[in-house]
């Protein structure tokens, strides 16, 4: 009989982004509950509970509160995490521009959902693709064992750039649901995530500074170059962290990952859950013959545009999956792709599909028929 | 300038000539005997002080939204805990923010209302300048009744703002904080008393500070101690505190003067001397009537 390994574990995906958070223990974690991120902050406050974390907990009274907080603790030295959905995401908007403007390494863990009206609780990617102009990173997953793994990349990627970091699940399709995952020994993740060492924290009471000054014409504008200019550096760091990760966890996380693609006529891309859908079609379909193939977004935030642009290149035919929209112009991935292309001097035929809005189930055989041309649709529904 | 006094909040800022703030700012902090860190939320105090690449504040200090000052002493009062008990901060160091009356009564009340109720370990001072005036003078729910702002202009029909302002003092009271009071810049011992205690008292402490605005009350620059005077010495602006629940009046006299002598300094209330706003300036003196028996009554 094999032995059983306490690393081979089922959980949730909200359990498992908490498990990480556990090992990387921050100082503070401002919380405030959403459907459906309650797993996470539930899963974490029973960790502190039972003592085995030495957090502060800030059981804060709205999602504002709860960034303002993060940016206080943030800006005071503190190690800090905090986790939304949705509205919440909606509500901390403000605020979500001053932490990168603050230039705060705050780790947010987001269990991405639909947004109102009409409410809906189910998953999509809505919320997170209105704060994808903020000056964050965002670090999408596709199951529990993303989740756990880039919680804990998304939290060293922070540090290391200065600048803050979503990771992002489907709300329910990963958060609320188990599976297998394989997560690392304690001292190895604390090890890889070192210790933080803040610039200019305010609690440096001999050494003081101002946070968030006013910046007029004659300087305002440096301060967004600068941030431009930080997010780009974020590329280089982001794969020195991915391979050191690599030797602890023996899973590798390029900008994206690429599934099939090598001799693919259609390459599909998307973010998130439903890649995983799309993995058996694509096998099913390779089996037939068929030259189909996954291009999967890991990081969105910065947009990777010629390495995209690489793999996309020599495909006939490129398939964009989002499961949001931008009302009024084209669905987030598909103009993201389509200006990779264009900026490579690759002009491709390039469809655009949306799914999975208010957590609209996606079938294997809608992938299936899209992958064929068997559906011409706009709208997966 | 005297170095005692610009230990926390250096000269060369930028405020108009003969406003309050500065001097509630420097009184307040001259009574922290351990480093602070200070927390503000927009307003004026901030942009008077912040103009990058200045700053005013020898003390750290951060400004992060409009709305939730309150919120963001939190995360740095609860980052201060844990690092203390990690053993990385050594220092004892007092939290402190600052917020105007819109970024208290209005935006940044559910903020406020969050930190009391959780019970950090810091000191709120309010400079109460009853509108928004760093935005060009618009009412708040701190304006008085009668007054004349750009958003509740003088006309035909109208006498200025039509509703009674705020009771905050109750508001923060319902949180059971151990200690609140209502001081005045005009008169600096009482409010360095108060400083004093609210910063010697662990737990949430809150000041309401009495802060006249030259530029939109409209009256000299000269003028600004004489007018916030007036305010107390009217029953406008009673000075009172509460500790652990009991009210304590700390400066009452037998006769107070009418509230006209307030009213009549200010541009502000210019309009309530004309013949058909005469009932205005009535109903003032009877809320400011109203609001003294009152606290006589639940002050020992």
């Amino acid at each position: 009989m094999e032995k059983k390994n306490k690393n081979n574990i089922a959980l949730t995906g909200g359990a498992a982004a908490a498990e990480a958070l556990r090992q990387i223990e921050p100082d503070v974690m401002p919380i405030y509950p959403i459907t459906p991120q309650t797993p996470i902050i539930e899963t974490y406050a029973k960790f502190q509970a039972n003592g085995l974390v030495d957090t502060e907990i800030i059981r804060v009274e709205s999602e504002h509160s709860a960034i303002s907080a993060a940016v206080g603790a943030s800006a005071a030295g503190a190690r800090t995490v905090t986790a939304t959905s949705s509205q919440g995401l909606a509500l901390m908007h403000e605020i979500l521009y001053i932490t990168s403007g603050l230039r705060l390494p705050i780790l947010l863990v987001i269990s991405a959902r639909a947004l109102s009206a009409p409410i809906n609780i189910h998953g999509d990617h809505s919320d997170v693709m209105g704060a994808r102009d903020s000056g964050w990173i965002q670090l999408f997953c596709e199951n529990a064992q993303e989740a756990y793994d880039k919680t804990l990349i998304g939290m060293k990627l922070a540090e290391r750039v200065k600048m803050p970091a979503m990771v992002i699940m489907d709300g329910f399709n990963t958060s609320h649901s188990v599976e297998n995952l394989k997560t690392i020994d304690d001292q190895k993740v604390k090890k890889f995530i070192g210790e933080l060492e803040p610039v200019n924290p305010l609690l440096d009471v001999d050494n003081p500074v101002t946070y968030g000054p006013v910046a007029l014409q004659n300087s305002y504008f440096e301060f967004r170059i600068d941030e431009e200019k930080a997010m780009q550096e974020v590329f280089i760091e982001y794969e020195k962290i991915a391979q050191d990760f690599e030797k602890i966890s023996h899973r590798k996380y390029d900008y994206f990952e690429t599934y099939q693609t090598e001799g693919a006529e259609k390459i599909m891309v998307m973010a998130g859950t439903s890649a995983g859908t799309a993995k058996v079609v694509i096998n099913k379909l390779r089996k037939q013959g068929e030259k189909v193939g996954i291009l999967k977004i890991n990081l969105f935030r910065p947009f990777p545009y010629q390495e995209i642009a690489e793999v996309l290149k020599d495909a006939q035919e490129i398939i964009v999956l989002d499961r949001a929209q931008s009302i009024g112009s084209k669905p987030p991935i598909y103009s993201e792709v389509i200006s990779a292309l264009f900026q490579a001097k690759k002009l491709k035929k390039v469809k655009s599909c949306v799914y999975g809005l208010g957590g609209r189930d996606l079938f294997q055989k809608q992938i299936e028929d899209i992958l064929t041309g068997k559906n011409q649709e706009h709208y997966l529904t | 300038m005297n170095k005692e006094l610009t230990k926390h909040y250096s000269s060369g800022h930028s405020a108009c000539a003969g406003c309050a703030f500065p001097s509630i700012v420097r009184t307040v902090l001259g009574e922290a005997t351990t480093p602070v860190v200070i927390a503000n939320a927009t307003g004026c105090l901030e942009v008077t002080s912040t103009l990058y690449p200045y700053s005013n504040w020898k003390t750290p200090y951060i400004h992060n939204a409009f709305e939730n000052v309150a919120a963001t002493i939190s995360g740095v009062e609860k980052a201060y805990e844990v690092l203390r008990r990690k053993g990385k901060i050594k220092k004892k160091i007092k939290f402190v923010a600052f917020g105007g009356d819109g970024g208290t009564y209005d935006i940044g009340l559910q903020s406020l209302s969050g930190a009391l109720e959780r019970g950090h370990n810091f000191l709120y001072v309010l400079y109460d300048n009853e509108g928004y005036m760093n935005t060009g003078n618009q009412r708040s729910s701190a304006t008085p009744y009668g007054a004349f702002t750009e958003t509740t202009p003088v006309g035909k029909i109208s006498f200025g703002k039509t509703e009674v302002r705020k009771n905050l003092m109750e508001i923060v009271k319902a949180h059971q904080i151990p200690y609140l009071a209502q001081a005045n810049v005009a008169f600096q011992s009482d409010l360095k008393k108060k400083a004093q205690k609210a910063l010697s008292i662990e737990g949430p402490t809150f000041l309401s500070v009495f802060s006249p605005c030259t530029n939109n009350w409209k009256f000299p620059t000269s003028q600004y101690v004489n007018i916030a005077k007036l305010a107390t010495e009217t029953n406008f602006w009673p000075l009172y505190e509460i500790e652990k629940g009991k009210y304590k009046i700390n400066w009452a006299t037998d006769e107070p003067k009418p509230i006209e002598k307030f009213l009549k300094t200010q541009g502000r209330f210019k309009h309530l001397f004309k013949n058909k706003n005469k009932e205005v300036i009535v109903e003032m003196q009877a809320i400011v009537n109203r609001e003294w028996e009152r606290l006589a009554n639940l002050s020992e």
